[in-house]
């Protein structure tokens, strides 16, 4: 699919507005629907699709899979961290009332910290599966 | 919906297989919104519909696009899943009717939830403040599961790289 003039400029306009859209879901997941597991998918289906019109290589090369694996761990340390934090400020795990002096406030902190967490891992995973199938492919064994 | 399961079930050509569960995939989609659970439809489109056929269509290039015939008359597991199938419908008589204020499931935690988040939570999607503040264990949970999913498919599938000294 790499040569077909079609595909690679619809791609090239379309993905800005996936990514776009992503991060909107992300940050808008407090007031419509949406959120981090959400978010990830579109942003990870943002890469995927590059991928899938440019090839592997050319999606490897944007995002490495060093990066993609660290994503994956980083999510779940950034949830966790989030809880840590709770009982470091004097609360239980995972508590959120404790991350502003307001109580609302930090619900909030608590929310968009943990949400980015699930976004991160979420994408990371999706993106390391599809290399996974991906590459498989093109065996040179 | 029942009609693009039965060509699923019927057709040997894989290709086509995968195209209709995307489809399938839409069509709960709009099931969901017309339930208004508008997060739950948002994952099913973006998962279901979107990455798993991607996904397919990746493992469908390793392989031939044709489903090979069964050894076996599917009788037997044709029967198990009709009888649990069976159960299973069974049992939803049993439940409350859809929307009853009055279901067990409305008037245990989730009346707490939905009046005192504006208090204590202030966010406007219910379905982000329970998610993520008043169920942030099973979230984390989730969050857990997923990447012990992807750790799992890193495991299996990764390929020992050949060592430079060979």
């Amino acid at each position: 699919m790499r040569n077909d003039l079609v595909l690679r400029v619809v791609a090239k306009l379309l993905i800005p507005f996936i990514l776009l859209f992503g991060l909107y879901v992300q940050f808008h997941g407090d007031f419509g629907p949406g959120g981090g597991f959400q978010a990830g998918v579109i942003l990870a289906a943002a890469v995927i699709f590059y991928g899938l019109i440019y090839g592997l290589a050319d999606a490897l090369k944007l995002v490495p899979e060093a990066v993609v694996e660290s994503m994956m761990a980083l999510g779940v340390l950034i949830y966790g961290g989030v809880g840590v934090a709770g009982l470091l400020l004097g609360g239980n795990y995972l508590d959120y009332f404790v991350l502003d002096s307001n109580s609302v406030l930090g619900q909030h902190r608590g929310i968009f910290w943990v949400e980015i967490g699930v976004a991160t891992t979420v994408s990371g995973v999706m993106l390391k599966i599809y290399y996974m199938f991906a590459d498989r492919g093109n065996v040179d064994e | 919906m029942a009609f693009t399961l039965l060509v699923i079930a019927r057709s040997r050509n894989l290709f086509g297989v995968i195209v209709l569960s995307g489809l399938y995939s839409f069509l709960m989609a709009t099931v969901m919104v017309a339930m208004d659970a508008v997060d739950v439809a948002m994952t099913e489109a973006s998962v279901g519909a979107g990455i798993s056929t991607v996904l397919f269509l990746g493992a469908l290039y390793l392989c031939k696009s044709e489903e090979a015939r069964p050894l076996h008359k599917p009788w037997l597991p044709l029967v198990m899943s009709l009888s649990v199938g069976a159960v299973l419908i069974y049992g939803t008589l049993g439940l409350p009717e859809f929307s009853d204020p009055k279901a067990p499931i409305h008037v245990h935690v989730a009346p707490r939830y939905l009046n005192e988040m504006k208090q204590e939570v202030d966010v406007p999607n219910a379905v982000t403040a329970v998610l993520a503040s008043y169920r942030g264990y099973d979230t984390l949970g989730e969050t857990t599961v997923v990447f012990t999913a992807g750790a799992g498919v890193i495991a299996l599938l990764r390929r020992r790289r050949k060592s430079p000294v060979a």
